[in-house]
Parts: structure tokens; sequence; C-alpha cells
């Protein structure tokens, strides 16, 4: 949506320089789908070179987030910046940055591998050449070299993911946002994604935000954001949200925090 | 992409860039387009219905006299081969506009979105697309209508492809307005009845306006002001090598208003909101 960009915020606030910048920030994100209200007042950071997980039931929220960091909805109150880069006013360059793997899988089925990530990379003006050297490699990455040629729609659904995530790898991003990627993948499938999304974090330092609703893809020097009816509930590394949810592990601390909320006056 | 400020320090898109979005883009729809047999299959065996069953029929029924861009007496079959060209038109712009607004498509428009380049772009490179998908429909139907004896000169299948594309253009945005703009028109069989019906039967296709009017002056003018009657006489000059210049003008100016429309009312949230429950948060 072309919003008409208005007055920015007073400049003189000194901020930090895209490279010091948040990998995104979140920054009173509210959205609303007529009279209901799908996010209230939500904001959160996600560092470069680490790994957020957004924790929330199905309906949290989690979606229409992904949703609006993407750009795919316009921003209606609230700020969403990417390194720096606000999504509204200067969307080229912060999507440049971003790469996504949805939850619905948005792979055509009926092209090879290769096929869909040089359409990808053709939306992000990737040269074809370098293209094709960029899909040769990252296909090498994820074990599908001798597959390269065959129809998407003959991979399992854990091939198809890792094909997803080298597609949002394709462009380089800094930042890289997965809703839920491992629904409906087997034991070995989940892990083999897992581990791999942490490798980007570890070794080549990309901000990752992880929704998921499966408390047991967390680790213990995770952030973490609790989302629950379209509010942040509870955020900071994983250890202090427990800490201070008063329990012992990720579940209960989910438990207690959602809780709360539900009983009458227990919240603030 | 306009304001910039000093800290941010854009490097924008270069034209090149540009091109291998738009490149990527057409032959990613070329791609889908071939692996879809049906679809193509349908495309072409609609017209071919048009022009073997219902031309035949009506052969005797209406006589055609010399109108321009016709030199000399032409069958019926041979009159209405430019408006069932547009009518492939017709029908896969209303197709392809509906799936980008509505859920069908969605996991590729939000594939597509997420391109960095500006949305507006991204919508016209898609709508370019839909238009190159209609010309190999169109020119398929005009290969076999060549065995029907509908022989326009060769220079013909030259000089309508311009007219094609620009017609293409105007039916695919005006679908995807059409998508986005009328709540109510979410299904095929609702654009079918409501747009796609009206606009070629209020038209030049299947009968020459002259014999409108001498039926019914009011209908003459409703088909006067049809787009799509530009767009058919628009294909029937440029078949024959000429050109309609109200109709380039019409043409023209309905594909600028009809895509600035459409890219201004394009709302993706629309589709995904209407997926129900599961998916609609």
């Amino acid at each position: 949506m072309t919003s008409p960009a208005p007055i920015a915020e007073p400049r003189e606030t000194p901020r930090p320089d895209p490279a010091a910048a948040p990998a995104l920030s979140i920054d009173g994100v509210s959205h609303a789908y007529g009279p209901r209200r799908a996010l209230i007042d939500v904001s959160f950071n996600v560092q470069p070179a680490s790994f957020t997980a957004l924790l929330g039931l199905n309906g949290a929220g989690k979606s229409t987030l992904f949703s609006l960091i993407t750009r795919l909805f316009g921003i209606q109150s609230g700020r969403v910046g990417i390194f720096g880069h606000d999504i509204s006013k200067n969307p080229g360059e912060a999507l440049r940055l971003l790469g996504v793997v949805f939850q619905p899988r948005t792979l055509d089925l009926d092209l090879s591998l290769t096929q869909n990530l040089l359409y990808h990379a053709a939306l992000h003006g990737i040269s074809r050449r370098e293209a094709a050297a960029r899909s040769a490699e990252l296909l090498g990455r994820i074990g599908l070299s001798e597959r390269a040629g065959s129809k998407v729609r003959d991979l399992s659904g854990g091939q198809m993911r890792r094909l997803e995530i080298a597609r949002a790898l394709l462009h380089r991003p800094r930042l890289l946002l997965l809703d839920e990627p491992t629904v409906g993948l087997d034991v070995k499938a989940r892990a083999d994604i897992i581990s791999h999304v942490r490798q980007l974090v570890t070794e080549q330092g990309i901000g990752v935000l992880w929704a998921t609703h499966l408390f047991d893809e967390i680790m213990a020097g995770d952030d973490l954001v609790v989302l629950h009816q379209g509010k942040v509930l509870a955020q900071g590394p994983m250890s202090r949200v427990i800490s201070e949810a008063g329990a012992l592990d990720v579940n209960t601390a989910f438990m207690r925090l959602t809780g709360a909320q539900v009983m009458p006056g227990g919240g603030a | 992409m306009s304001s910039i400020t000093a800290r941010d320090a854009p490097r924008g898109f270069s034209a090149g860039e540009y091109m291998t979005c738009l490149s990527g883009i057409v032959w990613r729809e070329g791609l889908r387009f071939l692996h879809q047999r049906e679809r193509f299959v349908s495309a072409l065996v609609r017209p071919l219905v048009w022009l073997f069953i219902f031309a035949a029929g009506f052969r005797q029924v209406l006589g055609i006299s010399i109108i321009p861009p016709y030199e000399t007496y032409i069958l019926y079959e041979v009159f209405i081969a430019p408006g069932l060209m547009a009518m492939i038109q017709l029908f896969n712009g209303m197709q392809s506009s509906l799936s980008m607004v509505y859920d069908r498509e969605m996991g590729n428009m939000r594939t597509l979105l997420v391109s960095p380049l500006p949305r507006g772009f991204l919508l016209f490179c898609k709508l370019l697309a839909g238009t190159a998908v209609s010309l190999l429909q169109v020119y398929a139907f005009l290969l076999i209508a060549w065995f029907w004896d509908i022989t326009p000169p060769p220079i013909g299948y030259l000089t309508v492809l311009p007219a094609l594309i620009l017609s293409g253009l105007m039916l695919g945005s005006l679908g995807m307005l059409i998508s986005s703009g009328i709540k109510q028109l979410e299904s095929f069989a609702g654009v079918m009845n409501f747009v796609i019906f009206p606009m070629f039967f209020a038209s030049s296709a299947l009968y020459p306006l002259w014999r409108v009017q001498e039926g019914s002056p009011y209908l003459y003018y409703v088909c006067e002001a049809n787009p799509f009657t530009h767009a058919v006489e628009l294909i029937r000059f440029a078949l024959y090598g000429q050109i309609n210049w109200v109709s380039l003008a019409v043409v023209t100016g309905c594909t600028i208003v009809f895509m600035i429309g459409a890219i201004l009312a394009y709302d993706p949230s629309r589709g995904l909101a209407r997926r129900g429950p599961a998916g609609g948060e």
C-alpha cells in the first residue's frame, strides 16, 4: 500500500547507525481486522547473530506480525525497522536484508528446484549467471544437488522446507524470519532444519526470528518473546523469562504467563 | 523509494535489476503455463466452439456488409475471429487477476511481494506476464483458425502483436481492479455473469455495431462505451495492418486508468483474511 510518508518523527534523537541497529525492531505495533484487534502495542527487537523464538499459540498474532514485517499488510500504527530501515518508508532497502519462510508452502510444485531458486533470484534483481551459481551452491549445502532438475512436487516435506530456507538465503539477507517452519515434519526433518538455522546464526551472524508453538525447539541461549492474544506478555533471554515467571522450564512459564492473562483481574 | 535519509543511504535499484525481475516473472508464468495443459486446452476450446459451431450456424442469419478494415465480403467466421481473440484475453485476464487477489495464488503472491522492488512495478510485471500467456493462447487460436480459412495478410500476424499486448494489459488490470474493488465478485462464476458476459455480448465481437444500432440505439451507445468493443476493434484493424485511432486512444487510456486503479486498490490482506479461522489470524 502506498502510505504517504507523513512528517517523520523528530530526527534530533540520535539513532544508532544501521550497522549497529537491531536486525529487527518492532516498536509499538498494533493491527486490527475491522473491530478485531490482532496485535496490541507489540514491541521487541531481534539482534544480529541471535536466535529469537516468538512463542505463541495459534491465533496469537504471529502470522499477522509476519505479514506486517514483510510489507504484505500496511502498518496501521507503530513502526517496523529492519537494520534501521523503516518498512513503510523505505521498503526496498528493508526487504533486501530480509529472508522469509512462510508457514504455508510457497514453492511452485511443477517447477524444478533450480527454477524455483532462479525465479526468486530474479525477484531480487540478481542476474541469471550469479543466480545459477548461488543456487548450485545452496542446493549443495542442503544436500539436494542431485535433485536440482527434478520437480519440487517429488520432494518430501522436510526437503521442501530446506529448499524454502535455501531460497530465503539466496539474496544473502541478514535477517531471517521463519513462521512455524517445522509444522508437519517428522522428528528427523525437524532436527535437521533447526540445526541448519542455528548454524546460520553462529556461522553467518544472521539474526533469526523463529515463530513456533513447540517449546522443545527453544534452547537455553535463545531470546524469547511470548505473544498471547496479540500482546507481548514477556520477552528477554530465555532464562530470565522463565525465572521471572517463577517457573523451572519454558512450558510452565508459558502456561503461567498465558494462564494469568486469562484469569479475570489476573493481569496488570 | 523516494524518502531517503542520509542515515539510510540506500542504493536503490538499477535498470538491470528491474529488467531481471520483469523477465524472471514472465519466464516463470510461461513455465507454469506450459505445465498446465488443461488450462491451455480449455482456453482454446472455448473460442473454437464459438468459431466452429456458433459461427457456422449464424453464417446464414447474419449478413456482413463491407465495412473497414475488410475490403471484400467476408464470411461470418472471419468477422468474429478478432472478437474471439479478445475473448481469450478477457477470460485469461479475469482468471489470472482473480487468482492474484484471492487466495488461490496467495502463496505465490507472498513470494512475489517480498521482493524489494516497488510493489506497483511487481504488479505491473505480473499483469504483463499474464498478457504474455494470453498471447500464446491467441496465436495458437490463430494457427487453428488459419486452417478454417481465416487468413489475414501475413503481416497482420505481426501488426496485431502490439494491439494484443495493449488489450491484454487493459483486460488484466480491469480484472484486478474489479476483484480488488468489488467484494461480491470473488468467485469466477460471479465475474462470468456480471463482467465477462455483459462485456462480451455488448460489444462488436459478435456483430457489427451498425447492426446493433438498427436494433436498439441505446444498446449501441452501451457498446460504444464498452472498452471491450475498442479492444476488439483495435485487434480487428491491427490484424489487417491498420490502426483504428479511436480504439487505440480508448484502449490506451483505459489501460492507464485501470492499471493505476488496480495497483492502488490492491490489498493482499483481503485474500488472506478470507481464508477462514485457521489462517485468518
